[in-house]
């Protein structure tokens, strides 16, 4: 089956305005009776269930937590990029544009990315109006920072806690639209099969996590914005719950999987402090802005930061890339530190750390503060008070979050970071529309594949969430449905349904009579070594190869031996996790597979034998400029499509950040 | 900093569902890490549970860094501990020392009732929401971002409002079992944003009628809610809450609201 990716033809900033203007209409009357699922409540999801219910469609939306406002979209903090231009410092939709290609290495669609960049503007108007409280500046107009991998200031914030006010204003409209009862909320909820009646997605079935109950569930449509599956991985920045469950589901039943192998290694994370971890902490790239990253350039120094003067510290990325310096990308960030760490200069009790420090930032908005206040005879101390209150406003928040996890006390001491898994690029295939190869099947925010490569740059998650919710299904999704109209909706006795169920209900049955020995938790933990030693920031064919047999082999283990106690019918949170973890043992090897097939290094993968003589990755354009797009083919067995990418504005060069 | 090791014993309540009564249960946990999360410690005896052949304790968590607001546990007689502006998740086990005994229960109040051990229900705060805590704005409407300046005083308190993480630890912490302080932060989020001025006078109205339906009890400004709660929201929000209240009661259109 050749991929088509749909993308409109014309000048790249004509694409998508012809679209809009040519696409299909469905008239309200027509929306009242079509039926949306909508998978997943964070960015992508809530903004798609509320814009949709907005039009009229009828939209049944659904989260395993507990309630739609805790998806982990809330975790993010940095911000969120558009191409306002408020600065006045270059900035404008082609630049955006043009940073978003050249970021994720020329490994991502031309056609999207500038779709993404037009609408991102529209994204900060909506959210202002809908009373989300970005930082401001004395005049009363947005404030903007910095975030790696560009030169201008476009980051749009909310102190450190950007992405919780971003889905708490989704959340709400969501919440109206639940009131208005254009939408019904299925909350500790989880997707477990989608349903297919005449090669169209017309359902899923779902498990109520409390009853245990399988519910079966129509729509003409299904939207998956069910995020990553960077928990692959056991140890990630995401929330305990996130899986790959929904989109594996999907795979297995036609949707092509789109670069699994592409993964984010954020750089500053809080390291990992002993075996009893559970999950790993970001600390934002904003604190790049601010932050120097160094390490003795002593092997083995034991001393504490404050007794390395000066001279003999290196600042690693400045010296490196000048021209961006603490500001390069997480992928260029990430493998910058590892190989510090790895050639003896790591610092802390495990050695596998580098130091962010704020001491200069601290002294330098003293400074600027007390010109500020007119006081200019003021000692270093006092300077320095002044300059903690600053940064206090600017970080305040993931500084407590530092402290209460290390002990530590960053305004005094640098703060020591690691990179740790945080975000995946790859996901399900979906065309220009968000389609996946299912028809009525469609992929939102980090569960697609489309928009960032081989490497997402900082703030562009949010954004991408919120554009394909907002801005891109609502356009999208009628172009399809137009066709749909005179389509009932269809029974939930019809064969399709009672199969999918069936299914859904053998294989849980299945994992509680294994009655083992090993705990789901062990097996995670397992994957999650293999995973992040062989296909984590650095990946060889000798190493992945061994991988997968590895995964197949725990894959055997876990189907035989696994113990989860308790009932099916009731909560039961050992049985959703064990669901998750043997979807995330088959995604692990699909993983592995791609890796090995790239023969490249590009963004975050790094194909140890493909980098320049400086350690920079080594890209092969003449033969890797392609998407690969897995199709299921039955257990282990994958077949590979590619999706040559057409690069016709932004020419493809080796990416250089010095 | 120093770390150690510990061994602690637990009492954690135990209920098998929301019909069912409940009762604590004793465990012995060993060799704890001072540099454990307090859930980390809780995943040490779960393992330990189905090592046993029985059931683990269930218990909300999610992002474990104190934002999703999914955690939710009573310690020692405190909402997420002893910990001040702290969520459950958030606190590390360098607070406990070796021998010390630890009492965990769920969120106790009507409005939050018992779904197993230490999960409870919570979906009572999302139906307050419903009843009137967004600004009714559909996608595409809206104007040019900076066509409309906010003091910057006043978009910081809007934030510091809207910092709530909706974990209910308000509602545990207060004797009445009151909502006040979570209704009152989102009231506050939105009357304080010229954005939410058009609705303001149904808002208080409508949502305060909405925590009262769902049984939460009545506010006797005991401070509680403040003292506990995760993201520090000032109980200045509950004046403006009772001014949102009494303003909306005295211009009509609450009435209105209500035949609505």
């Amino acid at each position: 089956m050749p991929l088509n990716s749909k993308i409109p033809a014309g000048p790249i900033d004509a694409k998508w305005k012809t679209y809009k203007a040519t696409c299909k209409l469905v008239n309200p009357a027509n929306k009242r009776s079509l039926e949306v699922i909508v998978v997943g409540t964070g960015l992508a999801g809530a903004s798609a269930a509320a814009s949709l219910g907005e039009m009229g469609y009828k939209v049944k939306a659904f989260c395993f937590q507990d309630s739609p406002r805790r998806a982990h979209s809330i975790a993010a903090q940095g911000g969120i990029n558009a191409a306002k231009n408020y600065q006045n410092d270059g900035d404008s939709t082609y630049r955006l544009f043009y940073d978003t290609i050249k970021g994720g290495d020329y490994r991502a669609r031309e056609g999207n990315v500038h779709r993404l960049a037009e609408v991102s503007a529209n994204i900060i108007d909506q959210c202002v109006a809908a009373g989300v409280p970005f930082a401001r500046e004395y005049g009363g107009l947005l404030s903007n920072r910095s975030f790696g991998g560009t030169q201008v200031q476009r980051t749009f914030y909310a102190a450190g806690q950007t992405g919780q006010q971003l889905l708490i204003g989704a959340y709400q409209g969501l919440e109206r639209q639940v009131a208005l009862g254009t939408v019904t909320m299925y909350s500790r909820h989880e997707m477990l099969e989608v349903v297919i009646i005449d090669g169209k997605a017309r359902g899923i079935i779902a498990r109520n996590l409390v009853t245990g109950e399988l519910e079966r569930h129509f729509g003409h449509a299904v939207l998956l914005c069910t995020g990553g599956y960077g928990n692959v991985f056991y140890l990630s920045t995401n929330a305990m719950g996130s899986n790959v469950t929904a989109a594996w589901k999907a795979h297995k039943k036609g949707a092509f999987f789109g670069n699994p192998c592409f993964t984010q290694i954020h750089p500053t994370c809080i390291p990992v402090s002993g075996d009893h971890q559970s999950k790993l902490t970001l600390m934002s790239e904003s604190l790049r802005n601010d932050g120097r990253i160094w390490v003795p350039k002593k092997q083995n120094d034991t001393r504490k930061p404050v007794d390395i003067a000066e001279e003999e510290r290196d600042y690693y990325l400045e010296r490196r890339y000048p021209a961006f310096g603490n500001l390069v990308p997480r992928d260029v960030a990430s493998r910058a530190a590892k190989e510090r760490c790895d050639a003896g200069y790591g610092v802390g009790s495990s050695k596998m750390a580098v130091y962010l420090d704020f001491g200069a930032a601290i002294e330098r908005y003293g400074k600027i503060e007390a010109n500020k206040q007119g006081k200019h005879n003021l000692s270093k101390d006092e300077i320095i008070v002044l300059g903690k209150a600053v940064v206090k406003e600017k970080y305040g928040n993931l500084f407590d979050m530092y402290e209460k996890i290390t002990g530590e006390n960053p305004y005094e001491t640098p703060m020591r970071i690691y990179p740790a898994v945080h975000y995946t690029m790859g996901g399900l295939w979906v065309d220009y529309e968000l389609m996946t190869t299912v028809p009525g099947l469609y992929a939102l925010g980090e569960a697609n594949f489309s928009d960032h490569g081989a490497n997402r740059l900082g703030a562009s998650a949010l954004m991408q969430g919120l554009a394909d919710g907002y801005f891109v299904i609502p356009y999208t999704l009628g172009n399809n449905l137009a066709d749909d109209i005179r389509t009932k909706a269809i029974p939930t006795d019809h064969p399709a349904f009672v199969a999918a169920e069936k299914e859904v209900a053998d294989r849980i049955n299945k994992l509680m009579s294994i009655k083992g020995t090993e705990s789901v938790e062990s097996f995670h933990k397992r994957l999650g070594k293999i995973m992040w030693d062989k296909c984590g920031m650095g990946r060889n064919a000798e190493g992945l190869k061994q991988a997968i047999e590895e995964i197949k082999a725990l894959r055997k283990e876990f189907w035989s031996n696994v113990r989860i106690p308790g009932d099916i019918d009731g909560f039961n949170p050992e049985l959703d996790k064990a669901g998750r973890v043997a979807d995330f043992i088959e995604l692990g090897e699909l993983m592995c597979i791609d890796a090995l097939n790239r023969n490249e290094s590009c963004g975050g993968h790094f194909r140890e034998e493909y980098q320049t003589e400086d350690g920079e990755a080594l890209r092969d354009d003449a033969n890797y400029m392609f998407v690969s797009a897995w199709e299921y083919k039955g257990d282990s067995q994958y077949e590979l499509h590619k999706e040559p990418l057409n690069y016709e504005v932004v020419h493809p060069s080796s990416r250089s950040y010095k | 900093m120093q770390h150690y090791n510990m061994n602690l014993n637990l009492k954690v309540w135990r209920q098998k569902n929301s019909k069912t009564s409940g009762a604590f249960e004793t465990f012995k946990v060993s060799n704890i890490s001072s540099e454990m999360s307090f859930l980390e410690m809780f995943d040490v005896l779960n393992e330990q549970l189905v090592a046993e052949g029985k059931e683990p304790v269930a218990f909300d968590h999610d992002c474990r860094e104190g934002i999703c607001g999914m955690c939710s546990m009573h310690i020692n007689g405190r909402a997420h501990g002893p910990w001040s502006k702290n969520t459950t998740c958030q606190l590390h086990m360098r607070e406990y020392k070796d021998g010390d005994t630890i009492v965990v229960e769920p969120w106790r109040a009507d409005a939050f009732p018992v779904i197993k051990d230490l999960v409870v229900d919570r979906s009572s705060f999302d139906r307050i929401i419903q009843a009137g805590g967004y600004i009714s704005v559909n996608t595409g409407n809206a104007q040019d971002a900076n066509a409309l300046p906010i003091e910057k005083q006043q978009a910081d308190d809007a934030f510091a409002a809207a910092a709530c993480i909706g974990c209910g630890a308000c509602v545990a912490a207060c004797p009445n079992a009151s909502a006040m302080l979570f209704v009152s932060a989102k009231v506050s989020h939105l009357a304080l944003l010229p954005q939410g001025d058009p609705e303001r006078k149904t808002r208080a109205f409508n949502m305060v009628n909405q925590m009262d339906a769902e049984g939460f009890g009545s506010c006797t400004n005991i401070g509680a809610c403040e003292a506990e709660c995760p993201k520090g929201i000032s109980l200045e929000n509950i004046a403006r809450l009772n001014r949102e209240y009494v303003g909306s009661m005295l211009s009509g259109s609450a009435v209105e609201g209500l035949q609505q």
